[in-house]
């Protein structure tokens, strides 16, 4: 039996493996499996060879009725399986596996915008020239998946093997059904906690970065949707589970439409190859914020009183279009809606896929949300409000994401961004550049 | 800095005049999970000390109040905390995902209560257990992990008294009240023992696996049975 798809590129528990254990022995005595020491302890220091936690605290002692001894298992990553000190992690060391030869096989027969068609074109030589990485900074509602097509297309002809990552599940769900639509004929699965499109054997992999965790060497692309929303702070897991997961000679394409500080230094020293895409797919630029100011706005806000910038804006705007009210908290959230008897929704909302697709089916015309539909969510013609603007919540990438929630359909490819603020933070100065120079861009061309 | 053991996320100390002063108390839990974490208190059922609206006796043990096999084979059970949704998935991440360091969280609750349970102190310490199977599985016994906190206690030895035969292995939770009574003893006795002897378990659902565990240790000579549950 050929277990080259199911194993090439896996870094197993031994529970995990889908074989018998006299398969495994056999496959180990064949020097088919290569074991690797689960945690390895050196000089007083802890490392978990599953998902490369180092920090001592994430550590803890278990007597351990498998061996009888008192030893280390890591806490880091005890969701997806617990990783014993005597326990080993496998590899495959066998033949490498040859997926299906397709002369085309992509069956997506739209066409890219010539911005999409550059940033594809880069993408694709990235790839071909081995490049390390690149990053494409493309504006909400460019189309960044149909961009992908041609250099998955490529991949795939060349038999290569793709990975999209990305932190959210919501994601991996909606992008599963299209590329599986775009190529008919590839292995495709995709990966999150619990998915019933697990095949263990798929060419084309679309996954949480989380499940990650069993990837070892394993593709030659990786694609690294919404770079910017990693936890890179203070989790260093995923960017390693990321890594770890890429071939030697892989090519990483970061897609961001706001990339972080880090990214940006980066790419201002020339570290970091940048492919700008910066104009919406249906051409028309993003609509640009107007700022308002009004005094006493926390206190009205605290006191439940309303504020005479929103009073307005709302006798004011044509009611054709929904309309998005974020805020900073959930505290604020309640009073706001509760004041103008609207739907709001938080993030621990157990209510908040209804409600967003509610609003999606414009059975809702106002939701007033914290900031979890600040990116991902697309609503064809709304209006948007930050109220409070100037809360730390609302850094620079939250606002431009937020603007970025407004004309997103080519029919009605405008929308009303307002800031209400009482006093101007950099974060609203930057991200209102950030728009401005994206657009200039646009025009360019 | 620690991080909460919990949800992970990192638990600020902050500097107040106890804690610059008092000898620093071990937090295991940030803020949010420590205010979920909540002890039975007030009125409970005297038998299996359940949380009660009064004092009286609760269905299920008014049910083995009836039962004559199983009437008088445990004094009480006491447990520490009831068994809402965040108890539940403490639990199931330490015993299930096999995270056993959170035995930390109760830990000082168990320490702080035991004394003012029981009537006695002289009593033997008997894990409810598992099957082999499971036990290997699982790498540990989480009835033997707070066994072992109590024991440090009361300086009483734990033994091993009981074993659970591995046909009983299926899950509990899919059968009905009915099929339980019904289901036959999972344990059989190793040891028989004449002192007073506590029972440790995780938790108390009906009471069906204390009772049971209970009856074998009854018959074989212990005067009284007490029960130690961390959720009932
Ligand atoms: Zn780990
Ligand atoms: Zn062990
Ligand atoms: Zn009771």
């Amino acid at each position: 039996m050929n277990f080259s798809k199911t194993l090439a590129g896996k870094l197993l528990l031994t529970s995990e493996l889908p074989l018998t254990k006299p398969t495994i022995d056999y496959l180990i005595r064949t020097d088919q499996l290569k074991q690797l020491p689960s945690i390895t302890t050196k000089y007083g220091r802890y490392q978990c060879n599953r998902c490369g936690n180092k920090n001592k605290q994430l550590f803890a002692n278990i007597p351990c009725a498998r061996c009888n001894h008192t030893h280390l298992y890591c806490r880091n990553c005890v969701q997806t399986g617990r990783v014993l000190q005597c326990d080993t992690l496998i590899t495959w060391n066998g033949t490498v596996p040859s997926w299906s030869l397709q002369a085309q096989p992509c069956y997506w027969t739209g066409t890219l915008t010539p911005p999409q068609q550059k940033a594809a074109q880069s993408i694709t030589q990235a790839i071909s020239t081995h490049q390390n990485e690149l990053l494409i900074w493309a504006v909400c509602g460019s189309g960044k998946t149909e961009m992908l097509f041609p250099a998955i297309t490529k991949s795939i002809k060349e038999r290569k093997r793709i990975c999209i990552a990305t932190p959210r599940a919501d994601v991996v769900r909606e992008l599963f059904p299209r590329l599986q639509h775009a190529f008919p004929h590839t292995e495709i699965e995709a990966l999150y906690a619990d998915s019933p499109d697990r095949t263990d054997k798929g060419q084309l992999i679309i996954s949480t970065t989380h499940q990650l965790i069993r990837y070892h060497e394993a593709f030659d692309v990786m694609i690294i949707d919404e770079i910017d929303a990693f936890p890179f702070h203070h989790d260093q897991t995923l960017p390693y589970l990321t890594d770890r997961a890429c071939k030697l000679d892989a090519t990483s394409i970061y897609l961001t439409a706001t990339p972080r500080p880090e990214h940006k230094r980066k790419i201002r020293q020339r570290k970091l190859p940048v492919q700008f895409v910066p104009i919406r797919f249906h051409g028309y630029p993003l609509p640009i914020p107007t700022l308002k100011i009004e005094i006493n706005l926390r206190k009205k806000l605290k006191q439940g009183t309303e504020p005479k910038a929103l009073q307005q804006f709302l006798v004011t705007r044509s009611t054709s279009r929904q309309l998005l009210i974020f805020v900073p908290t959930i505290e604020l959230l309640k009073k706001v809606a509760d004041h103008y008897q609207e739907v709001a929704v938080h993030a621990e909302d157990p209510a908040r896929k209804e409600k967003v697709d509610q609003f999606r089916q414009k059975k809702i015309k106002t939701l007033v949300t914290t900031t979890i539909l600040e990116r991902g969510v697309t609503f064809p013609s709304v209006d948007v409000v930050v109220l409070d603007a100037g809360h730390h919540v609302f850094d620079e990438a939250a606002l431009v994401q937020i603007a970025g929630r407004a004309g997103r359909s080519p029919g009605d490819p405008t929308g009303d961004v307002l800031f209400i603020h009482q006093g101007k933070t950099n974060a609203m100065e930057d991200a209102i550049a950030q728009i401005k120079m994206m657009n200039k861009k646009g025009k360019k061309r | 800095m620690t991080y909460c053991l919990k949800c992970q996320d990192w638990i600020s100390q902050s500097v107040t005049w106890s804690t610059l002063f008092l000898p620093s108390q071990q937090t295991s839990l940030c803020d949010s999970c420590n205010s979920q974490l909540v002890r039975i208190n007030g009125a409970i059922c005297e038998k299996c000390g359940r949380q009660m609206p009064s004092r009286m006796i609760c269905d299920d043990c008014k049910k083995w109040q009836t039962n004559d096999k199983y009437r008088d084979v445990l004094q009480f059970n006491r447990p520490l905390f009831p068994y809402t949704p965040f108890m539940q998935e403490i639990i199931t991440q330490w015993k299930y995902r096999g995270d056993y360091q959170l035995k930390e969280i109760f830990t000082p609750y168990i320490k702080k209560e035991i004394r003012n349970f029981y009537p006695t102190k002289s009593f033997t310490i008997v894990p409810i257990p598992l099957t082999d199977e499971r036990h290997q599985e699982r790498a540990f016994n989480q009835a033997t992990a707070i066994a072992e906190v109590i024991a440090t206690h009361y300086e009483n030895s734990i033994i091993t008294a009981l074993s659970r035969k591995s046909s009983h292995s299926e899950k509990q939770s899919k059968k009905s009240r009915q099929q339980r009574i019904k289901t036959k003893n999972p344990f059989f006795l190793t040891k028989s023992l004449e002192t007073d002897v506590l029972l440790v378990d995780d938790i108390y659902t009906t009471g069906m696996t204390i009772h049971h565990a209970a009856k074998l240790l009854k018959e074989a000579g212990s005067p009284n049975i007490y029960s130690f549950t961390l959720a009932r």
